[in-house]
């Protein structure tokens, strides 16, 4: 696995919105909002990265870059050997058919004015993939592999459930045959037992597929289902980058610690001690000092070197970085 | 009134009736078509444009005269509605039921292709200043508020002062050039919220260029407040024409409008008011139709109206 | 247990819908008790009627075209609140019995700030002065945990994170202390570190003030820790009520099980390689399928489930009627053969 060249690449990404300026443009211009700041790592083929934050963390952003839906500010993305932000529009548009996202809300992401079939038919229309009676059995394939029937080939999306729409969303991705797959939050929205279909059967096509994923998602739980990779963030910045088993067994970082923790236990005996993150995470125009996430650390070591500098991504043991001063004595 | 025309006319209110009963026949087979006859004044307004379209293609048959044609200019002017002429005759002894028949096929011919180049200068003008942004934006939507500073009416007379008479044809495309800005407004509005939309992201990722992006997925999903505001201002444009053609700036006379049939009769409305209640209440009653047909539009086009509870779903 | 606050009994809440498609049985017979102090989660998936159960509590129903069926009985401390008159109903909701949506960004009122929201309450049901009302207001917004009260009692709901929004929904449900609070997915639309916070908050408040809670969630992880008795819903039925560490250390309904199996978890050393997940969806409530509602989707289910719907059949160890299951498994045990 660690042989093979990585199928994506990103490479200290930057992206920083503007946030215009105070008194309807004519006073000082506000300071950007950091979504993502030198954010770099490695997807392995066929690997999936889970990437893991809170709310404003950056993470989605940081999808969207990577697939140029959004324009960066810095850095350089390889997918499947192109560097994607070197491009040219009708290059882009064929890179488009090897990477393929699928969205969080199951309603927005589908056009509410086209059927089943239309929205199916339009990626095969737009890349010429196929035609008449052709496009049809495309269309009918791509339904049997998401497990929805035949006969919702007409429908709209109103009319289905939450998870027929997400299954809907990712037959969608699936139909230009991409290597990439982005899951921006796919599974959600989703109830529990919908969220163990769906997570399923990315499984299934990711193995039938040989697909790579980058898996987006607040909840370590549902990352563990599906990851060999886990990425934390917080506000912009990676903050521990590990492979699953060791992240699940000794997280380094605090924070991966506090969104562990987090996580509910559906066992009443568990009389774990709840390590519960006070307070919400701060603007990403206006970071904390230092290390971003001192003042809602947990860690009992943590002091005024937290305050003023800012711990950098170190590599703690082979495989596993953590960017805490303190990643040597994880908490518990 | 002869024979023929009689029959006509009932058959026009039968096709009417019969368009209307047709359907709500089948009002259960599509949700629309059950949101749209929901509203109880929606049948009534179809069977008044239904009649009134029936009318205004058939008119040489449900008209007993021409347009045009004077009976006997002594002894059959400013006649009170008869059996003969139904609705009386006008000061130059004109059959005004005749008249009102032809004015039809102008008055809402010109409502309808006046507000047809309305709606499509201010849909397209809209979607781009929506999804390009930008410079692009803003130029447009500063023409847009000159637009809707400068008065409608003084366009209308500069024309005329340019043309003497105005082409019916001009006449028609300059109602519409000058009625397309609060159109384009609503459209930029709702594109603006639908390019942020997941759906719309999704296309860009598979590669669907802007003109794509724009006629499959943003313009569909702003057709119903399109439809809605075009059904809404036919009735404004025929209002306009009316007011236009009573200044003497619209309708050229001897051809019939329902406006310039109010302004002809306007002088002799103590001794003869038939010539100017009958076309007055004719426009009142489309007007009003189609803010009912409107109205209903609106639920009929909005799958959201749908208002029936799913029992833990996104309805709640 | 202690005093009895609210009883259910047979509660059928039906809609009609429009045209020919038939009536949506959403709740269907549904009977439980709440007693002061306790805290009962309401469990299942969207469509089984967990929200429409909580809504027709507090009579909360449009009708038309929904409608709560004549037999049904809610009473809370002796009044029936389905005879009620308006006026009395009114005094009871938002006052007695308080309720806080998933949704807490659509819940608040943009344009009035957060203390007016919290105030108004007070306001109406107690009769405080203006003056009184925002003290109050800032009271809450310590009790509910918010930093800095004093100052975001004047901010607007878009100045809030939605953790934040969220505090200041339970705020308002519990002005005027409320004997009974329903939570209707609270932390659905929550990140999960805010998600801690909330039940965390919840069973803080519940401990500080004694009232009664209904939790409503698809998950069953998030009542483990934090509720007495689980009543998991399925199809517009109560198909498994039982007390929680029971319920979670004996699943007897084959709905139950799938649920559990379903939630992905931490506490295993290592991770399933596939989550057990339950096939299909939750049929629509005009069509419930016949005999046992659940049965098109049960592995164990025999010819017995498709004609004969099950009773709530009593698996109690101890107490009669503790535990109870919709499930003939219960009458057939040997039937329970293969694991899902």
């Amino acid at each position: 696995m660690i042989a093979l060249a990585p199928l994506v690449s990103v490479q200290d990404l930057v992206k920083h919105f503007p946030a215009g300026r105070a008194l309807w443009g004519l006073g000082r211009p506000r300071p950007a909002v950091r979504a993502v700041s030198h954010v770099s790592f490695d997807i392995a083929p066929g690997q999936t990265l889970g990437l893991v934050g809170e709310s404003g963390c950056g993470k989605t952003t940081l999808g969207r870059t990577i697939l140029r839906l959004i324009e960066p500010d810095a850095g350089r993305v390889i997918v499947d050997g192109a560097d994607v932000f070197a491009l040219k529009p009708p290059e882009l548009r064929a890179l488009r058919r090897r990477m393929q996202v699928v969205f969080q809300d199951p309603y927005g992401s589908l056009n509410p004015r086209m059927s089943v079939r239309q929205t199916l038919a339009e990626p095969l229309v737009i890349h010429r993939l196929a035609n008449g009676t052709e496009r049809e059995q495309r269309i009918f394939a791509l339904l049997d592999e998401v497990g929805l029937d035949r006969r919702l080939a007409g429908s709209y999306p109103h009319e289905l459930s939450g998870g027929q729409r997400q299954r809907v969303g990712i037959a969608r991705a699936l139909s230009v045959e991409p290597k990439f797959l982005v899951l921006d939050e796919a599974v959600s929205a989703l109830d529990v037992s919908v969220q163990a279909q769906v997570l399923n059967l990315l499984a299934d096509l990711q193995q039938r597929r040989r697909l790579t994923y980058l898996f987006i998602a607040h909840d370590l739980a549902v990352v563990r289902q599906i990851a060999d990779h886990v990425t934390v963030m917080y506000l912009g910045k990676i903050v521990e980058l590990a492979p699953a088993a060791e992240l699940y067994r000794g997280p380094r970082h605090p924070y991966t610690t506090s969104l562990l923790s987090a996580v509910p236990v559906p066992d009443p005996n568990a009389q774990r001690q709840r390590l519960v993150l006070a307070g919400d995470v701060p603007s990403p125009a206006h970071p904390p000092s230092g290390c971003a996430f001192h003042p809602r650390c947990p860690h009992p070591k943590k002091n005024e070197r937290c305050r003023t500098e800012e711990p950098a991504l170190r590599e703690i043991a082979p495989g596993q970085l953590a960017a805490c001063h303190f990643a040597e004595e994880p908490m518990q | 009134m002869n024979l023929r025309a009689t029959l006509a006319l009932l058959g026009a209110l039968a096709l009417a009736l019969f368009v209307v009963g047709e359907a709500r026949r089948h009002a259960a087979a599509t949700p629309a078509r059950r949101r749209f006859f929901r509203h109880r004044p929606a049948a009534w307004g179809l069977f008044v444009l239904s009649f009134f379209v029936t009318l205004a293609i058939a008119a040489p048959w449900v008209a007993p005269y021409g347009p045009s044609v004077t009976l006997e200019i002594v002894t059959l002017k400013n006649q009170p509605p008869s059996l003969l002429h139904p609705l009386g005759t006008d000061l130059y002894s004109r059959d005004v039921w005749s008249r009102l028949v032809y004015g039809s096929r102008v008055s809402l011919s010109i409502g309808a292709l006046a507000m047809l180049v309305a709606v499509t200068v201010g849909a397209v003008v809209g979607a781009v200043a929506g999804y390009v942004r930008r410079w692009v934006d803003t130029a447009l939507m500063r023409l847009v508020d000159v637009g809707l500073a400068v008065p409608r009416i003084f366009l209308m007379l500069m024309a005329i002062a340019l043309w003497q008479r105005l082409p019916l044809a001009l006449f028609v495309l300059l109602i519409g050039l000058t009625g397309w800005f609060g159109t384009s407004r609503l459209v930029r509005a709702e594109v603006l919220t639908l390019r942020e939309r997941d759906f719309v992201a999704a296309a860009r990722g598979l590669g669907a260029g802007p003109a794509r992006i724009i006629l499959r997925h943003v313009l569909p999903n702003v057709a119903a407040p399109i439809i809605v505001s075009a059904a809404l201002g036919i009735g404004n444009v025929m209002l306009l024409e009316a007011g236009l053609s009573f200044l003497g700036i619209g309708v050229p006379p001897p051809l019939p409008s329902w406006g310039n049939m109010i302004a002809d009769g306007a002088a002799q409305l103590a001794t003869a008011p038939w010539t100017t209640l009958f076309p007055g209440l004719a426009i009142a009653l489309v007007v009003m139709a189609l803010n009912a047909v409107g109205d209903a539009l609106r639920d009929a086009l909005d799958p959201r109206r749908e208002a029936e509870w799913d029992t833990d779903g996104a309805t709640l | 247990m202690t005093e009895l606050l609210l009883r259910v009994r047979d509660l059928r809440t039906y809609f009609v819908t429009e045209q020919g498609r038939g009536t949506a049985r959403a709740v269907d017979g549904v009977s439980f008790d709440l007693h002061a102090g306790e805290t009962l989660g309401i469990v299942g998936e969207s469509g089984c009627g967990k929200t429409v159960t909580s809504l027709s509590l507090l009579r909360l129903i449009p009708e038309p075209p929904g409608h709560i069926l004549p037999g049904s009985f809610i009473e809370l401390e002796g009044r029936n609140l389905l005879t009620l008159a308006p006026k009395a109903l009114r005094a009871i909701r938002g006052n007695e019995m308080a309720m806080i949506f998933q949704e807490p960004m659509t819940s608040l009122n943009p344009v009035f700030t957060v203390g007016d929201q919290i105030a108004e309450a007070a306001i109406v049901h107690q009769g405080l002065s203006r003056r009184a009302a925002r003290a109050r207001a800032i009271e809450m917004l310590k009790l509910v945990g918010l930093p800095d009260p004093e100052t975001r009692v004047d901010h607007y709901p878009h100045q809030l994170s939605g953790g934040m929004r969220q505090r200041v929904m339970i705020a308002m449900a519990l002005v005027c202390g409320p004997k009974v609070l329903i939570a209707d997915e609270p932390t659905t639309a929550l990140d999960v570190t805010i998600q801690a916070q909330i039940l965390e908050l919840l069973n803080r408040l519940q401990d500080e003030l004694g009232m009664a809670v209904i939790l409503i969630t698809h998950d069953l992880g998030i009542v483990a820790g934090t509720v007495d008795r689980v009543l998991v819903m399925y199809a517009g039925q109560v198909v498994e009520s039982a007390p929680t560490p029971e319920l979670f250390a004996r699943p007897l309904h084959p709905y139950t099980e799938g649920l559990l199996a379903s939630v992905p978890r931490l506490d295993t050393p290592h991770p399933r390689r596939r989550l057990h997940s339950i096939p299909g969806q939750v049929p629509a409530a005009t069509a419930w399928p016949a005999g046992c509602r659940f049965h098109p989707r049960c592995p164990y289910a025999w010819d017995r489930c498709t004609v004969e719907e099950p009773p709530l059949l009593d698996a109690g160890k101890g107490e009669p009627a503790s535990h109870v299951v919709r499930c003939w498994l219960l009458a057939e045990p040997a039937r329970r053969t293969r694991q899902p």
